[in-house]
């Protein structure tokens, strides 16, 4: 057990599986980074630092960086999955899944069904997202609600080192099409993970805090938003769950419908634009099965819908902050208790 | 349009001024960029400052730009003020997009320029769209397409030379090619690395020209526009060139040499022009001081000016998401 970053958590787990199974391999855009005639071969290791030191180790049979060709290469990353590998694919920025949808939608997604259950497809793309980096709007997107619509994909979305990891061993374990989602500003976040390699399961929501009064459940970096809304609101004697579904796809429902029974209370988190997004879905999910346990409407906390501004006051404002889901909170404790009906 | 160029003392004073007031420009943003006064991506054009001059200097007024994320010197040479666009890349509503866009995304239709592009490739299909939109309502504008040789890689590329070449359209692509898309050295990225040779399989006309030398660029653009406008069909130009810096403000560059760097800074587009001048007696020290002053001056306003700029306020943060009214 070490303090790592969620850099360094991501980094690792990359490491600890390409050396336990000969074949998992690496592509993307200056995933190695080195790729001028006289300079050196690791040089970049990701846009971000990411997979840096992993090409000098595994070399460039098993870390192969691409052209600008997106479509080419994800649909080969999945292409060689079929055939025993086990790609890793690094698609820079989710906004760019823009330009190669059909080698996700059309092609990997749909295999294993579409095929009779007689293809498996075990790929995983990781890929950039949120706001919060002055980057604009077009690679500054969430785009995980998209993915999760779409049957065959699985999803996830740490919220924490220790959680990328285990969960991102887990995806390239996983024989289906996984896409992972690495917030863009939590980087430089540090926390204990364990050395050795572990794995989180899919489908199974985190309790980050348990409480009475309200359930809040929070995907990828609103976590950390929602955690740090329960601190102020402990302060004035609310009490919160704080709920982290880890995946989308498969969604952990039973734990949030059992905390629901408990709180009667509902604020959903969501990054994503408002508009059938995670939130919304979830919403819909708990009304139709737990209706009767809610004291008080569901509320949700996003950005409007809108694209992620350039403007640092503008986005600032995009983003749901702990302000904003305290708030939120405290007019769902205020709002008149309705009368359960069981 | 076929005219020789008349490289007489207004004009060469012109190109000097242009390529000068990118370099100056460029700088300033990154000390900006260094007091964090500029925040997000920032790609700087030092050392390509002779595209953008020598070709834009042949469009009419009525043509069309578009553009990538590193279109400082595209904007600016078309005649975007540097005061709108300081205040942009500071995020200030008094910005040519309020703010809203940034460094990446610059855009200003009174000057057809039809955006900055925070998508590689991304520009390539508008731009045959633009010229598309021009033709079928008659007018004999030109778009220009200006892209990395990193958009050679992707698919729309290809496919937007093939549309243009099929219909007609009156299409300038520009390939500035600096010879690396972030850390990824051309050779590596495409198995035929010399890009004019793509062209033919779309019969579009192609030609190279040295992109660290402004008057051979506005020579050969001149031919090309000349070409696309007589004929209605697109034409490639590649222009060689190389970027001074780093990608953008997240790049170590260890992928290339410093000698690598300092071989090409010898071909200094301005310095090239600035001796050439001042060997032959054209210009003296004394006036491309002068128009240093000049240019210092403008970008202290430009600073002031985005210094002196406000936030958008929040509560327009929805506002032109889609249209405001319903036209009537
Ligand atoms: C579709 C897409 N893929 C990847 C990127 C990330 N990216 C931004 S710039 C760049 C390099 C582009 O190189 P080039 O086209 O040669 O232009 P240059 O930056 O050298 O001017 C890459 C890979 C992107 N913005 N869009």
């Amino acid at each position: 057990m070490s303090k790592k970053s969620f850099r360094q958590a991501v980094n690792e787990a990359l490491r600890q599986e390409m050396e336990r199974d000969p074949t998992v391999v690496l592509m993307g855009e200056d995933v190695g980074g080195g790729m001028g005639a006289p300079g050196e071969d690791d040089a970049w290791g990701g846009p971000l630092g990411v997979t840096k030191g992993l090409m000098s180790q595994f070399g460039r049979e098993r870390v192969l960086d691409t052209p600008i060709t997106e479509s080419a290469f994800i649909g080969a990353a999945a292409g060689a999955a079929l055939r025993g590998l086990r790609p890793v694919a690094e698609l820079m920025f989710v906004d760019f899944m823009g330009v190669c949808f059909d080698q996700i939608f059309n092609q990997a997604a749909k295999f294993r069904y579409m095929f009779g259950g007689t293809a498996k497809t075990p790929l995983v793309i990781r890929t950039m997202y949120g706001a919060g980096f002055r980057a604009a709007s077009q690679h500054s997107q969430c785009l995980y609600p998209i993915f999760t619509h779409v049957p065959g994909l699985k999803v996830v979305i740490p919220s924490s080192p220790y959680e990328a990891k285990g969960l991102l061993i887990q995806a390239i374990r996983d024989d289906d099409p996984v896409i992972f989602f690495e917030h863009k500003v939590m980087y430089d976040d540090e926390e204990d993970v364990p050395d050795d390699p572990y794995t989180i399961p899919f489908g199974e929501a985190r309790f980050v805090r348990e409480g009475e009064d309200v359930t809040i459940v929070a995907i990828g970096r609103m976590v950390q938003m929602a955690s740090k809304a329960a601190d102020a609101l402990a302060k004035e004697g609310i009490s919160c769950t704080v709920l982290d579904p880890r995946t989308t796809s498969p969604l952990d429902l039973q734990s949030i419908l059992e905390s629901v029974q408990e709180t009667g209370r509902l604020v959903i988190v969501d990054e994503a634009n408002p508009r059938c997004n995670i939130a919304t879905d979830i919403s819909a999910q708990v009304v139709e099965q737990a209706f009767e346990s809610l004291k008080a409407p569901i509320r949700m906390v996003c950005p409007p819908h809108t694209p992620v501004p350039f403007s640092p006051a503008l986005e600032d404002a995009f983003i749901p902050s702990p302000e904003k889901i305290a708030a939120v909170v405290r007019s769902v404790m205020a709002s008149p208790t309705r009368q359960a009906a069981a | 349009m076929t005219e020789k160029l008349h490289l007489d003392h207004a004009h060469l004073r012109d190109l000097l001024t242009a390529m000068l007031r990118i370099r100056r420009f460029e700088e300033k943003c990154f000390e900006l960029y260094q007091s964090e006064k500029i925040r997000g991506y920032l790609h700087l054009y030092d050392g390509e400052e002779a595209v953008s001059v020598g070709v834009i200097r042949t469009l009419r007024p009525d043509d069309a730009i578009v553009a990538t994320y590193r279109e400082h010197g595209q904007a600016l040479a078309r005649g975007i003020g540097m005061n709108v666009l300081m205040a942009e890349l500071y995020g200030k509503q008094e910005g040519c997009c309020r703010g809203r866009g940034g460094s990446m995304h610059i855009f200003d239709r009174t000057k057809r320029f039809y955006g900055g592009n925070a998508i590689v490739g991304g520009g390539l299909p508008l731009a045959v769209g633009v010229a598309l939109g021009d033709k079928m309502q008659g007018r004999t504008s030109i778009t220009a397409c200006f892209f990395g040789e990193g958009a050679v890689d992707e698919g729309s590329f290809h496919e937007s030379m093939n549309l243009a070449s099929l219909w007609r359209l009156p299409v300038l692509f520009v390939c500035e090619n600096n010879l690396y898309s972030m850390g990824m050295a051309l050779e590596r990225a495409e198995a035929e690395p010399d890009i004019t040779r793509k062209a033919a399989g779309y019969r579009v006309t192609a030609e190279a020209v040295d992109g660290m030398d402004v008057v051979a660029v506005e020579v050969a653009a001149q031919r090309a526009v000349s070409a696309v406008r007589e004929t209605s069909r697109p034409y490639l130009l590649e222009c060689r060139t190389y970027r001074f810096r780093a990608h953008s403000m997240f790049d170590a560059q260890l992928y290339r040499t410093k000698q690598e760097i300092e071989t090409w800074r010898k071909r200094d587009p301005i310095d090239r022009l600035r001796s050439w001048l001042e060997q032959s007696g054209l210009m003296h020290a004394e006036e491309i001081n002068k128009i240093e002053a000049e240019i210092a001056a403008e970008i202290d306003a430009a600073v002031a000016f985005a210094e002196a700029g406000t936030w958008e306020p929040v509560e327009e943060l929805e506002r032109f998401v889609t249209m405001d009214r319903v036209p009537q």
